[in-house]
């Protein structure tokens, strides 16, 4: 591994080729692994013993719900290397994984409501992580605005990834929430450091649909990273002969 | 030192000169909080659970609304950048700036809170720890909102913009601030809140002037 130039790819012209080699292979993994979980999530996982079948949202809901805390990480770190480096990918992938973020967060938020009505009776109520998980979605929104409010893309890399670094106080909180306020919300299903507390299935089907998740995150960033790429470099030759590749 | 005083002396003269500015907050303030006893009815009770949410989240709303202004002024007429290209710390100067509009505006907005406590009904000392969880509070709103006005400096549409990038951060401000009220209402120990709102404060006083430098030498570019 360790003759790999990781610094080779941190142009977009060598990374262009790299990630469109990727996607494919993203995006087939979390073609499958969404199958695979889906199946064992709603065939093969036994009927819960407290909430019945309304359970088996979870297999959507806490996948959401990590990926919308890993990749506001994510879009943090690579907006941090940006701001310190300098390096245009990195911001280029700040930039691409904010969508799908969002989308993770507003997923999570979706499926919690359709769980909660069951449940709780109500489809929102103001418990602690909940309104954590609201304002990670107004974070994500509140990036993708400035971003786009500001016309020289320079500067908008680097005035939005400021902004992401400041909303990272927000994942402690929305992670320990549950911990931290002795609110509706149940604890967390999954710890490391305990045995788990659900049937092996169950387990294995949240599993499967977190990886798939983190596929078909990191196939749409790749997919999108590359059209950031073609967009912001469309004067470069090598940017034209894509394009002229593309038509 | 001198740099912050400077800036400070400088920029609380202006404000109050510019008296309208500081006052219309104010005024929307007052407002906003008179628009809801009519909005929602006029029971005692009602307002008196309600006003400590009410009153926080007016505040709130008229602390951005001064905040806008607060690098605008400076870049129109070359000042700010001759604040980037001084010899003194940078982060003392946004420092200076930022404690000089608390000063000007925000101030007379949490010093007229407790007529409005009057007007929903609340207790005297639940007015008191009103008008100390905003004291301690609106700081943190100004020093927070120093980073989005720097973000947002020089846009189109930068004020919306603004209140959309600060209002999510200062959330916690506004829960543990009511929070204090209610749970001082409910009878219970309001230490819990203070201590809270005191280390969002400390962590505001320290990370937000750098933040905000870093936002205004991006801004400046």
């Amino acid at each position: 591994m360790s003759s790999i130039n990781w610094f080779h790819y941190a142009a977009p012209q060598r990374f262009y080729p790299l990630a469109g080699q990727l996607v494919p292979w993203f995006g087939a993994l979390a073609v499958v692994l969404t199958a695979a979980g889906l199946y064992l999530g709603l065939w093969v996982a036994p009927t819960d013993a407290q909430q019945g079948e309304a359970y088996r949202i979870i297999f959507v809901h806490v996948p959401t719900a990590w990926m919308s805390m890993v990749v506001y990480l994510a879009m943090a770190l690579w907006a941090g290397i940006g701001l310190v480096f300098n390096s245009r990918l990195s911001s280029m992938m700040a930039t691409a994984l904010a969508p799908t973020g969002a989308l993770m967060t507003f997923l999570a938020l979706w499926t919690g409501a359709l769980w909660g009505k069951p449940t709780w009776g109500a489809w929102w109520v103001w418990d602690a992580r909940l309104t954590s998980e609201l304002v990670l979605l107004f974070l994500y929104i509140g990036f993708m605005a400035l971003h786009s409010a500001i016309d020289d893309t320079r500067r908008a890399d680097r005035a939005a990834g400021l902004l992401a670094i400041v909303g990272v106080v927000n994942l402690p909180i929305i992670y320990f929430s549950v911990q931290w306020w002795n609110t509706l919300h149940q604890g967390a299903s999954v710890s490391i450091t305990k045995a788990p507390s659900m049937a092996t299935p169950m387990l294995l089907g949240m599993l499967v649909m977190a990886l798939a998740c983190w596929m078909y995150c990191i196939a749409v960033a790749l997919a999108r990273v590359r059209l950031i790429m073609l967009e912001r470099e469309r004067h470069a030759p090598w940017a034209r002969q894509a394009l002229e590749g593309l038509a | 030192m001198e740099g912050f005083v400077c800036v400070f002396q400088r920029d609380l003269r202006i404000a109050l000169r510019r008296r309208t500015d500081s006052l219309a907050a104010v005024v929307f303030f007052v407002m906003v909080v008179s628009l809801f006893p009519l909005g929602v009815g006029p029971e005692p009770a009602l307002l008196r659970t309600m006003a400590p949410g009410v009153v926080w989240v007016a505040a709130l709303l008229a602390c951005t609304l001064p905040l806008a202004r607060l690098f605008a002024d400076d870049l129109q007429d070359g000042t700010l950048e001759q604040l980037l290209l001084s010899t003194h710390p940078l982060p003392l100067l946004v420092l200076g700036k930022t404690c000089a509009h608390w000063c000007g505006s925000v101030l007379l907005l949490v010093l007229v809170s407790p007529l409005l406590a009057l007007q929903f009904d609340l207790s005297a000392s639940s007015t008191g720890v009103l008008l100390l969880t905003l004291l301690v509070g609106s700081p943190v709103l100004s020093l927070v909102g120093s980073i989005g006005a720097a973000l947002t400096l020089g846009l189109r549409g930068g004020g919306v913009l603004m209140s959309l990038l600060t209002l999510p951060l200062v959330i916690p401000v506004l829960i543990f601030g009511a929070g204090a009220v209610e749970a001082h209402n409910a009878g219970l120990g309001v230490g819990g809140h203070f201590s809270l709102l005191g280390a969002l404060l400390l962590l505001s006083l320290f990370a937000a002037p750098l933040v905000t430098s870093a936002a205004l030498r991006i801004s400046m570019e």
